[in-house]
């Protein structure tokens, strides 16, 4: 595959998801079970992501910079503190930390 | 008089509109760490601005972008099907803003191409029919422009900037997969969820291809979804104080 073929076919798939909520009837939200299902399947994917991004290089585990400035990032959307401002902090954090050579 | 709104009325609009663009802009201003670390992955300028022109919607961008920065050409299946299974939440958010919307097919397809978190949030937050509409078209309008123009910048920048790890890029798309995670850790049901798939992705990216561990990941969503574990059950409290 060439990079140009997957960020079509990754960008039409996302398009297409979008136009399908307005095709479905909105009967397929009243089953409890497929509601709950894809609403946590999007709360998985996150998490997962986060963790892959945070601790992984390829298919390597690697904790780095990166693992302080998430963990940063945490306590400040827990003060409420603006979603631009944490992610501006956080990658100042890694960049600091980088700098100072205290992490990788 | 009809035509004269009063002040009641015309207030929801203005908050509608106000809490549109305030979204609006937020979000727009990440859109400079996507686009550069979308160069940083290997994506050429063009390929970087297709993705948020057509694909438009933050978490599918970065996840797609992300497996292609650790597992290259090789990673792209997994890449695409990542994307997709994130940007089935916004299959929910048609549903749910579909009634709001009304209008024909040119109205509904602009309407579709914008249903998104954010449009989703600031729509469904406004008190009356008229005010969602607006908040709808508001944040849609603000966010697409936005972000579609700071993707160019962060695009253009992050060839200028060389490695991107100097300036915590790398730390950026963490922090911000957290931030849209965040608000939906309000039940012990998806905390746990998150919980398991963190543990389950991070134990197998030494042992799968890239992109693969995040997949297997929704799986813990799925089992706890059908079965409804960790849920907390309020259905017979519910049931007793229903009036007969």
């Amino acid at each position: 595959m060439t990079l140009w073929q997957i960020v079509l076919l990754a960008s039409i798939a996302c398009l297409a998801l979008k136009f399908a909520g307005y095709l479905v009837p909105s009967s397929v939200l009243e089953k409890p079970a497929a509601a709950r299902t894809a609403n946590l399947v999007t709360v998985a994917l996150l998490a997962a992501l986060i963790a892959v991004q945070t601790v992984s290089t390829g298919t390597a585990l690697v904790v780095d910079a990166r693992v302080p400035a998430v963990a940063l990032a945490a306590v400040l959307f827990a003060l409420r503190v603006p979603f631009v401002v944490v992610v501006i902090a956080a990658a100042a954090a890694a960049a600091v930390l980088r700098l100072l050579g205290w992490a990788a | 008089m009809a035509a004269r709104a009063s002040v009641a009325d015309r207030d929801p609009l203005r908050a509608a509109t106000r809490s549109g663009v305030a979204v609006g802009v937020a979000t727009a201003a990440y859109g400079v760490s996507f686009g550069a670390l979308s160069v940083a992955a290997g994506l050429d300028i063009w390929q970087t601005c297709v993705l948020s022109l057509v694909m438009f919607t933050g978490g599918s961008q970065y996840a797609i972008v992300g497996v292609i920065a650790s597992g290259g050409l090789a990673a792209g299946p997994a890449g695409i099907a990542g994307a997709a299974l994130l940007g089935a939440r916004n299959v929910l958010y048609g549903i749910r803003v579909k009634p709001m919307i009304g209008g024909g097919f040119w109205r509904k397809t602009a309407a579709a191409m914008l249903t998104i978190d954010e449009t989703t949030a600031v729509s469904t937050a406004q008190p009356t029919l008229a005010a969602q509409r607006r908040g709808f078209w508001v944040t849609g309008l603000v966010v697409y422009l936005g972000w579609n123009l700071t993707t160019l910048v962060g695009a253009l920048l992050g060839d200028a900037l060389g490695d991107v790890r100097q300036y915590g890029l790398d730390a950026a798309a963490g922090a911000a997969f957290l931030g849209l995670l965040w608000p939906r850790l309000r039940e012990l049901q998806p905390v746990a969820v998150a919980i398991g798939a963190a543990v389950v992705a991070t134990a197998l990216v030494p042992v799968l291809p890239a992109g693969l561990p995040v997949l297997l990941a929704a799986a813990v969503a799925v089992v706890v979804g059908m079965f409804d574990l960790f849920a907390v059950r309020a259905a017979a409290l519910d049931a007793e104080e229903e009036p007969t």
